[in-house]
């Protein structure tokens, strides 16, 4: 590299790309993460787009890669996809609901050189399992999991929590436990997309975050090293903001289905701000000279109470996202801070959370399901 | 698991990757949704280990390369750190 070229500021290289193959998914969850108008945007990129992206992303110097969506096996070129990203040396990770993985395809998979898969359950029973995706899969699942262990994957387990299914937290873990997991995620819902319009049927109470914390240490407690468990706390209960993306710009880079290119999944409903798309731009350019990506980098932008933190270093002013939709404002403190003015608009949520009997919002608006029909009607809104 | 001595044959657990990567001018270890960037001497200890030569052999290995140095100590404590990590396993 040239001196000219240089830059002190310039930041790292991109280690994680997350490919969101497709917005297409058999499952109908209530906490999808994927915007809730994804009906709006435009086609899928092409095979060729995303080799492209995959050899560009590498060349940047990209190391983790994720296939996620949507569901991603209802991309037909997913093998192909594998085999590229293994042959230029990412460690591949498949992150799916297990809907579409036959013995032919996982065969495919570990040929092709996919690292690993990580597969998601909404719950250990199979009526509310089924229920929250709206689509009857649980046996599916059970199946591919047996599938992942006969393919020597390591087996990784992702549990989306809320307050339908916390309760059920040594379950779950009893469950991971019987199917050989070695890895088992027990992720709190982050509320954006359809999760936010959900967000007072998925909220959790305290009590309820207590308790399945207590029971997680307690089989922590009892299988050792044997699996590793991940519990991450709602940030809504926290007193500092998550470290979102461990800063913008900094490490993630997410490539949409329809190409465009973001510093996290959610960004792409920020008002303001325009982001590439693959289909126009370079990726070097994307992510060391787009405005999109040099909005939030660094602290410059920070306001009060930010500016002047002394830990602005450590959580670099929390999530944007959250930021806009909780305060209108995306250059705003992330209002899970209990210094940020905003403050309030987490407390109050948190406050009607405190009643499990009681379901909120039972009189407000029922579950909303994320599926077309749902979107088209959101996207008109 | 083994006991940690002169004759353990150290490999990579399952599912971890070591590889070069250019970009960070470093060894870097891989693992499910996860990377270590190891430092210097930690990526020339790795790179040797090839899942049949000792700890013993690593030594003398890298003894060779840097002439002089009295490595053994720095090595066998590596390796304690990385198992304790479950970066690696011994035979």
């Amino acid at each position: 590299m040239n001196a000219a070229g240089s830059n002190l500021n310039r930041p790292g290289p991109p280690l994680w790309l997350l490919a969101e193959l497709t917005y297409k998914c058999p499952l109908h969850c209530v906490y999808c993460s994927n915007p809730v108008d994804y009906t709006r945007y435009g086609e899928e990129l092409s095979t060729e787009d995303w080799l492209r992206v995959l050899r560009e992303g590498r060349a940047l110097g990209a190391t983790q890669l994720g296939f996620s969506g949507g569901e991603p096996l209802m991309r037909a070129d997913l093998e192909i996809l594998i085999a590229e990203a293994r042959r230029l040396g990412y460690y591949s990770n498949l992150i799916t609901s297990g809907i579409g993985l036959n013995e032919k395809r996982i065969a495919a998979f570990k040929e092709g050189g996919l690292d690993h898969i990580q597969l998601s359950f909404q719950d250990s029973t199979r009526e509310l399992n089924d229920f929250l995706g709206s689509t009857r899969t649980f046996d599916l699942k059970m199946k591919v999991a047996s599938l992942i262990k006969q393919y020597d994957y390591p087996m990784v387990l992702n549990v989306v929590l809320h307050r339908q299914n916390i309760d059920h937290v040594g379950q779950l873990l009893e469950m991971a436990e019987q199917l050989g997991a070695e890895y088992v995620e027990l992720a709190n819902t982050q509320y954006y997309g359809w999760a936010l319009l959900n967000r007072d049927h998925l909220l959790p109470s305290r009590e309820q975050l207590e308790r399945a914390e207590r029971l997680t240490n307690e089989f922590r407690a009892r299988v050792g090293d044997r699996m590793k468990i991940y519990f991450v706390v709602p940030d809504y209960y926290a007193t500092r903001p998550k470290a979102c993306m461990n800063g913008w710009g900094s490490v993630f880079l997410t490539i949409t289905a329809d190409g465009l290119a973001l510093p996290c999944h959610e960004a792409r409903m920020l008002p303001g701000l325009t982001f590439p798309n693959v289909r126009e731009a370079g990726m070097e350019w994307i992510w060391y000279d787009s405005p999109g990506f040099n909005r939030f980098r660094g602290d410059s932008w920070m306001r009060e109470p930010c500016r002047s933190c002394p830990e602005k270093t450590k959580d670099f002013g929390g999530c944007r996202c959250q930021a806009y939709l909780l305060t209108g404002d995306a250059a705003n403190a992330d209002p899970v801070c209990d210094l940020s003015p905003d403050h309030g608009v987490v407390q109050r949520v948190v406050a009607l959370a405190q009643h499990p009997d009681a379901p909120i919002a039972a009189a407000v608006q029922p579950l909303v399901f994320r599926d077309d029909r749902n979107s088209r009607r959101l996207s008109e809104v | 698991m083994a006991e940690l001595s002169a004759a353990s044959v150290p490999r990579l657990r399952r599912h971890f990757r070591l590889q070069w990567e250019e970009a960070q001018q470093a060894f870097v270890l891989l693992y499910p949704e996860g990377m270590v960037k190891l430092s210097g001497s930690a990526g020339e200890i790795m790179k040797r280990m090839d899942g049949k030569i000792s700890v013993d052999g690593i030594v003398a290995n890298l003894e060779g390369a840097f002439p002089g140095a009295d490595l053994r100590n720095d090595v066998l404590e590596f390796f304690e750190v990385a198992r304790e990590r479950g970066w690696i396993e011994f035979e």
